[in-house]
Parts: C-alpha cells; structure tokens; sequence
C-alpha cells in the first residue's frame, strides 16, 4: 500500500487553542440535496457564519433563451426543478401566453391544472421522503417513493417521459388525455388522502421528528417575506400568499381549494404545510377530472410547432430563418409584441416567476427566471445562524431547494 | 389601488424622477431615474394603501439593441407586489453604459441581495452599499458578463480554473495518488 499520509490538498483542522474554525459541507453532501457548498463558520458545533456557495449546475438559461424561439425556450424550463418539471413547464406557457395574447382552451386549462397538481405531489413526496431521510426516519422514505413511482408512471402514459416532460405547450398541451389514464389518475387521486394518512402515523407524533422540527429553523412572517421566501416556507409562517389565489392562472380560479397556513413558524409548522397542501392537491385533482369540458386542447393563435400534435389542424409553415429544429414557429410575426411582462405561478418549492422583455423578434430580448430555490438559498444564512450543525441539514431540508433550480 | 393610480402618486412623491409609464399586458411599469430608487422602494413599501411588500422579482436588462429615449445602456427591473392589497407595479431605473452602478435596495428587501450579486455577476451592474457584492453563479476569477449583448454565445476558451484543476491531478500523481483509480482493486496482496 503506497498512498500518501499527506497531500498538499488544505483541509482545514482546528488548532486546540482556537475558538471557532471553519468547515466546508458540500458540494457532495448528499443532505444538500444537491450541489451546493456550505462554508461554515463553527464553535464547536453551534453555527457562527455560513455562506453557501452556488453555481455548481449553472447553465445560463437566461443567454440560451434568448437565442432560441418562444417554444424552443420550453425545454429549458424541465431542467430547472427536475422534481415538479410539470409546474415549470405551465409556468413558462403562462407567461409566454401572458406576453403574446394567447387565449388558452378551457379543456388545456383543466388538464394543465390537475398535471400542475400532479407535479406538486411528486416534488412534495420527494421533499419528504429526502427530508424524512436526512433526519433519520428511513421507512417514510420508502413509502414515499412508492407513490411517487405511480405519478410517474402516469406521467409516462400521458406524454411518454418521466422527469423531463415538456409536455404543457404554448397555448395548451401537447396531447389529450386518453380514458385509462383519467381512470388511473382518478383512483389514485382518491386513495391519496389514506397513504398520506400513512406517513402521518409514522412520522407526526414521533418523538424524535418533533424534536429534530419544534422551535427549529424558526423565522417569523414578516422576516421570510423581507428574505424573499415563498410557497410553503413562507406560509409555515403564517403569511397566506399563494399564487394560485392571488392571481389565478389557468383553472385555478375555477376550481375549490383551501391554502394551508401554519402558525409558528417553524420546520414542523412548514411540515404541517405541505402535507395539508398534498390534499388539497388531491382533491383539485378529482375536481379537474370531474369538470374536464371536451373542446380543443391547444388555442388556434398558439404558434405552430413541427410536433406529434394530436387534432391539430396546422400545417407546418415555412420555418426557414428559424432553425432547422424540431421546434419551429409561424412566419407571422405581427403576434410579437414589445414590452414586458413578470407573470408567475405557484410552483412546489414557491413563487416561480419569469420576467420577458419583448422586441417584436420572435425569440425574448431577454428572459428572466425568479426561482424560488435560489432566494431560499439566499436566506439560508439568515436562517442558520446560531442553529447546531445538525439542525442546518434540517434547515436545508425544510427550505426544500433543488440546486437545478437555484442555478439554472 | 389601481397601477396607474399608484404610478401618478410616484410622480406627485417624487417629481422629475419618472421618465415615462408604459402598459403591457394589463401590468404598469414605471421608468424612472436611478439617483432615488432606494427611496421610492422604501415609500412604495411603507406608504399606507400601496404597501408593494413582496419584492418579486430583480434583474438586469441590457438596452444595447432597443436603444431609444429615455432608455439607458442598462436597467433594473423591480417588480413588487402587496401581499395586503393583491397590486401589482414595476419600476425601471435606468443606468448609464458609463457608470453602471445603482444603489442597492438590500435597506428596504434584505432578499434582494442575492438577485443583486446575480445581476452583478452575470449583467455587469454594480450595487453601492451591497453588504456582499461578488460573483455568485460564476467562478471568481471570470472575465466578463454573460448576459451582456456583446458576449458571445459560445466561446473556444476554457476557464483558467480547469487547469488549475489539471496541475492539481499532475501535483498528486507524484506522491503516487491517482484519482481516477479507486482504491482496492487489486492493490493489495
């Protein structure tokens, strides 16, 4: 055996004398949910400083977008939280159809809806499985994933993949929805409420969940909302802002739901949260299949694409200066605008918005994405602080980031 | 408090600041000059019946191919929302190509630090009175600002850290350490 005692890589060790010292967490902690680093600043174990570092999975979706057409740009947005890729994607055809005018089918609206719903439950039934996880309960872990293994799997029979969809298009979604799939969907939908029953049992009153969340990671509704903080971490808090209600996009104004608000502020508050938010998400479900008008599924001023369109009546129109894509848009481009629009949507992990400026070119002068993860992050520090080493990879957990997101 | 309403009250606060107002979509955004924006943040936020509490969304535009009056070189674009009244505005200040800097609005929204080192990082726009002004997706040490016009699509170069990286697999290969080789396949006997 030959490996060295000592390299020249610094790793740093505290001198006995010293107070404090410093320790990197990350890129490769698994409780990081991802590649971000962590520096910490410790006394002993309690945490003096921390400053994440983020970047790792930085892909400069902003400069791609805007060299790529409006419905090129879509598969952009299934990279960003690969966990409820389905919530990006209708986020980014909002907005899109915000800025170009586009006036969305009923029958779109209802099914981008129960897939925004779908998508929720997956990313929520990961967070608890990761965050069940990295706190010590295994067997919530396992559950977890055998119910999202079913979403997933609906996901494959409604558009063929399971992560990366790009399913929702601009101006409706891209196939219709077949009688097996709402016959599968729907049951699941109904015994949903039973399994989350389940993980209720296993983890609610347990002793060591409640004292790894109660008084952990508390921030008060006045201080998240100066950070920034959004979706249920921001509601943990006591603040009801929800997307959804506030400013209702595609069916959400149309079906009945209640948004979960906690009270104390802490990791068991926004724990409360999201399991309340996943019933409610199965009962938006059941209200979407049973109201699904029939009708067209993609608006007829939505700009054509060179895809498997089920129904559709467009032909593929000339597309020269456009790329010899799969993706291509109209030649008529008096539909583009100039101006700018910020339209955002409740995704799982929060508010994820997306800022267009238009010149009138057909692709976005410039394209913003306001991702939830990566203000989380933002407020990590504020958050940590003071907090034991154990409990920051509770905090992280709680956060529910996802570093595709944060650095897009 | 209708947007427009709000955008008149702005004006009537702050004479002389705004340049121009313009619609799209339904949503008002207000052009305005840069020397007071911490302060029009901060009577947007605090004034009674606007109170614009949730900073949505900052960054960065670069003008260069839009350039027409009153637009400058470069803006920030604040788009706030009141959690209390369901209202939504944006402003947009302008900063010259000249001195591209503005002051930082991490008094009013401590979230705004983050979207501001973003803005920094990849538009090139300076925040005075940032606690934390560096590089935030980008390595420290890189040249340039992606999201500027004028920054090209792709490049040839790699970035100098890589071969910082590769010096570094070089240094270990000496004390007989190799990285790519896990250890206890077939070294030991």
């Amino acid at each position: 055996m030959t490996r060295p005692m000592h390299t020249s890589l610094d790793v740093p060790i505290a001198a006995g004398d010293e107070e404090s010292y410093s320790l990197r967490m990350g890129p490769q902690h698994p409780a990081t949910h991802g590649v971000l680093r962590v520096d910490l600043e410790l006394d002993g174990e309690t945490i003096l400083d921390c400053t994440p570092r983020v970047g790792y999975l930085h892909r400069g979706f902003d400069k791609l977008a805007e060299h790529r057409t409006y419905a090129q740009g879509l598969i952009l947005t299934d990279r960003l939280d690969y966990v409820g890729a389905m919530a990006n994607n209708v986020g980014y055809c909002v907005a899109v159809e915000r800025l170009l005018g586009i006036d969305t089918p009923l029958r779109a609206k209802y099914i981008r809806t129960m897939v925004s719903e779908m998508s929720r439950i997956c990313s929520h039934l990961l967070w608890l499985a990761t965050h069940a996880l990295d706190i010590g309960a295994m067997t919530v872990f396992l559950y977890c994933f055998r119910e999202r293994e079913v979403l997933l799997e609906l996901f494959e029979e409604l558009c063929g993949a399971r992560l990366t969809f790009s399913y929702p298009r601009i101006g409706g979604v891209r196939q219709d929805v077949t009688h097996s799939f709402i016959g599968r969907l729907q049951e699941f939908a109904r015994t949903f409420p039973d399994w989350i029953e389940d993980y209720e049992t296993l983890i609610d009153t347990n002793r060591i969940w409640l004292k790894r969340t109660r008084g952990v990671g508390v921030i008060s509704g006045e201080d998240a909302l100066d950070l920034g903080i959004t979706g249920p971490s921001l509601r943990g808090s006591g603040i009801r802002y929800d997307v959804r209600k506030a400013r209702p996009y595609d069916a959400y104004g149309l079906v009945d739901f209640e948004v979960p608000v906690g009270r104390e502020g802490d990791i068991y508050a926004r724990y409360r949260c999201r399991m309340e938010e996943m019933r409610q998400s199965a009962r938006i479900i059941l209200q979407c299949i049973d109201r699904l008008p029939p009708g067209p599924i993609v608006s007829d001023d939505a700009p054509d694409l060179v895809m498997p369109l089920h129904g559709h009546p467009k032909k593929e129109a000339d597309a020269g200066r456009w790329g010899t894509g799969l993706v291509r848009l109209l030649k008529d481009r008096s539909m583009f605008p100039r101006g700018e629009v910020y339209v955002s949507v409740e995704a799982p992990k929060g508010e994820l918005g997306f800022y267009f400026v238009s010149d009138g070119s057909g692709r976005p002068y410039r394209m913003h994405i306001r991702s939830p993860s990566f203000i989380h992050i933002g407020a990590l520090p504020t958050m940590a602080k003071g907090a034991m080493i154990a409990d920051l990879i509770a905090i992280i957990g709680t956060l529910d980031v996802v570093l595709g997101e944060c650095d897009r | 408090m209708e947007p427009m309403a709000i955008a008149e009250r702005l004006g009537e606060q702050f004479p002389g600041e705004i340049l121009d107002t313009c619609v799209h979509a339904g949503q008002v955004s207000v052009i305005v000059r840069r020397q007071r924006i911490v302060e029009m943040l901060a009577w947007l936020k605090r004034t009674d019946k606007i109170r614009l509490n949730h900073l949505m969304c900052l960054c960065g535009v670069d003008n260069r191919d839009r350039l027409q009056p009153p637009l400058h070189r470069f803006e920030v674009a604040y788009s706030l929302y009141s959690i209390t009244h369901g209202h939504e505005f944006r402003l947009r200040a302008q900063v010259p190509a000249e001195d591209p800097v503005i002051d930082s609005a991490t008094p009013v929204w401590g979230g705004a630090a983050w979207p501001e080192r973003e803005c920094y990082d990849l538009m090139g726009i300076g925040f005075a009175n940032h606690p934390d002004l560096r590089r935030i997706l980008l390595p420290d040490d890189w040249q340039g600002h992606p999201l500027r016009k004028e920054y090209p699509l792709k490049g040839r170069e790699e970035w100098s850290g890589f071969t910082d990286l590769l010096h570094k697999v070089e240094e270990l290969r000496s004390f007989d350490f190799n990285p790519d080789q896990t250890p206890g396949h077939g070294e030991e006997g």
